[in-house]
């Protein structure tokens, strides 16, 4: 049996997306959490990390800074919090994965371009929407010639958005717009984010729709749908909800569900999942390198 | 005792010709409203800045366009806007609308989601022009979670708090008990923006301000999303009976009901067959012309889209679900 050595990882903020991420980075064969800092000590998080037995710190950054045996960190702040904090951490060659919608660092979307993770110090996950839009984005770019307009609408539980979230909606929205359009051939994108407080919580929901003339129905279904496939690797609880459809002469809308793994939040939450699935995995493809970067920068 | 009326027409009236509104109708409607003494007209897509899209429909012309042709014919009456925040954000659209000289930004939050405004709120106060509060669809919850949320307006600095009967849901008893319970609860004003689905858009404008609202909306000859606003015009002559200050001149409201019916206003809202399921199911009214097309789409009957959205308590802006509750009920159909 070969045994590796896991690689220490510490998330900063214990928000909704900081706890969720927990759970799952202490699933993963490769990634160890060494430190759950936020900013209070009596928040609900750092609580519920004290129960799962990682260690924690209400010190924010410094608690980071101070520990020596860090290689990644998540940061589930917010994106004005990450501005500072990457300052900070940038000359130590530790690993960064930005939860937050700052547009720092290389945005990466595991089914597109998880490849990019191994070079890089810094990525940013874009946002839930971006991680639940821009693998079917990308796909069906890359059959058709040319799509004149992407338009992203996502519908999440109110209950999933946590203080950040909602102070940062600008940010999600212009975060995700730019990186439509970094990730596809459209010329113009759209975003936009519902709250729904119903009871029970509605699942998260994404609708995609295109402007492309004379869409190639065949091709983009079968773009789509093998797309799906490789996400679900990542994100089991990913699903079709409206295969791609022609409405109208010159639009074609996709419809997608995200349930949740029911880690922190229940399973409505597939907002937390599909970003967090996305980070692990980044950090699992970062972990394999991360050494060597720090060992260069040490030279 | 005095009322301040917002005119909604050119951005409410959007909803009812599919947001396809026309700068030469925006320039008559602006001078007849300037003429009339109103306080106060919101212009715009129908769902507000930078709502301009698929899922809630495309505007015939921009934000700016329609912004900037409506500063030029307004003086005395104040230019307003709507805008929620997941639709517009302040660079791509509230910072630009400000520049082109929007007096008044009224900014929506579904009913229980008042805290996402709060930076663009402050945003709006630190340009040093008005802003007011909207809760939209409140007739989903009760007056102590509106009222609550009625508050974090009134703490981020907005200059009053309107509820917004988006689906045209209320009853006369429902204004009286929510529209109180805020006037009491509040330092700030109170408002109500009535819709006529179940035809009390006029009963429950009244019953608001007899229970101390000071801001009430309507749009002229109604026109407004699904089965239109409160009728501006009648409000104004009911309020003169009742002995209300509004500041409009009847003769010149009458005025710009005539020059409505001759331009924009092509059809009248109408309380509809689907108007009054969609008031019944508490569904918000700028819905209606998208279930009717899906409807039609599908095959499938657009009472039944209205009560099952209704089952599902969609808020503004999920449009995109009712394509997929067509799909769900033509498969029903069919495995009957």
């Amino acid at each position: 049996m070969k045994i590796t050595k896991k690689t220490n990882v510490a998330i900063i903020g214990t928000g909704k997306i900081g706890i969720d991420l927990l759970y799952k980075i202490n699933r993963s064969e490769n990634l160890k959490c060494v430190l759950v800092s936020g900013r209070s000590a009596a928040s609900d998080g750092l609580m519920i990390a004290q129960k799962l037995g990682v260690p924690t710190s209400d010190h924010g950054i410094d608690a980071v800074l101070e520990h020596e045996n860090i290689d990644i960190i998540f940061d589930a702040t917010s994106a004005a919090a990450h501005l500072k904090h990457w300052q900070l951490i940038e000359k130590t060659g530790i690993g960064m994965i930005d939860m937050t919608p700052s547009k720092l660092g290389k945005s990466v979307v595991p089914a597109v371009n998880i490849e990019e993770a191994k070079s890089t110090q810094h990525v940013n996950m874009i946002s839930c929407g971006g991680q639940s839009s821009i693998p079917i984005i990308n796909a069906i770019s890359s059959v058709v010639n040319e799509i004149d307009y992407v338009e992203l609408v996502s519908s999440i539980s109110s209950k999933s958005a946590g203080s950040a979230t909602r102070v940062n909606l600008d940010e999600y929205i212009d975060n995700t717009e730019r990186a439509i359009l970094d990730f596809s051939k459209s010329k113009r994108s759209k975003v936009i984010l519902i709250l729904n407080p119903a009871e029970p919580p509605v699942n998260m929901q994404t609708s995609i729709s295109f402007k492309i003339n004379n869409p190639p129905m065949d091709l983009i279904v079968e773009a789509v749908r093998r797309q799906v496939t490789s996400v679900k690797k990542y994100v089991p609880g990913y699903d079709l909800l409206f295969e791609p459809k022609q409405v109208d002469d010159n639009r074609v809308v996709v419809m997608l569900k995200v349930t949740g793994a029911g880690d922190y939040l229940p399973k409505y939450a597939g907002n937390l999942d599909i970003i967090n699935c996305a980070a692990v995995a980044v950090a699992e493809v970062m972990a394999g390198s991360i050494k060597l970067l720090n060992q260069s920068v040490g030279n | 005792m005095k009322v301040t009326l917002h005119d909604a027409t050119l951005r409410d009236g959007n909803h009812a010709i599919q947001h396809q509104l026309d700068c030469q109708d925006v320039i008559a409607y602006c001078k007849a409203a300037e003429l009339a003494g109103i306080s106060a007209l919101e212009v715009g897509h129908g769902n507000g800045l930078g709502a301009s899209s698929f899922q809630v429909g495309l505007s015939k012309h921009s934000d700016s366009e329609l912004l900037s042709i409506a500063r030029n014919n307004l003086q005395k009456t104040k230019l307003a806007v709507h805008m929620m925040p997941g639709f517009a954000t302040i660079a791509r659209d509230l910072g630009p609308a400000l520049d082109i000289g929007v007096d008044l930004v009224r900014l929506g939050a579904h009913c229980t989601e008042a805290d996402i405004s709060e930076r663009h709120i402050r945003y709006v106060i630190g340009r040093n022009r008005e802003v007011v509060g909207s809760l939209m669809m409140s007739h989903m919850v009760g007056k102590h979670k509106l009222l609550e949320e009625a508050k974090k307006f009134q703490e981020y600095g907005a200059l009053g708090v309107s509820l917004y009967d988006s689906a045209g849901a209320y009853l006369p008893e429902d204004v009286k008990e929510k529209i109180s319970y805020l006037v009491n609860g509040l330092e700030i004003d109170v408002g109500f923006h009535a819709h006529n689905n179940l035809g009390m858009a006029i009963a429950n404008s009244v019953v608001a301000v007899q229970y101390g609202a000071k801001m009430i909306d309507g749009a002229i000859m109604g026109f407004g999303a699904g089965a239109g606003n409160a009728q501006l015009e009648v409000l104004v002559a009911v309020f003169e009976k009742m002995e209300i200050e509004t500041g409009i001149d009847l003769y010149k409201v009458l005025d710009c009901a005539r020059l409505a019916a001759n331009s924009f206003v092509k059809k009248a809202p109408l309380i509809s067959p689907t108007s009054i399921v969609s008031g019944l199911a508490g569904v918000f009214s700028g819905f209606s012309k998208h279930v009717e097309k899906a409807a039609q789409q599908y095959g499938v009957d657009a009472r039944d889209i209205f009560f099952e959205l209704g089952k599902r308590k969609v808020i503004g802006g999920q449009e995109d679900l009712i394509l997929e509750v067509a799909a769900q009920l033509k498969r029903n159909l069919k495995r009957n």
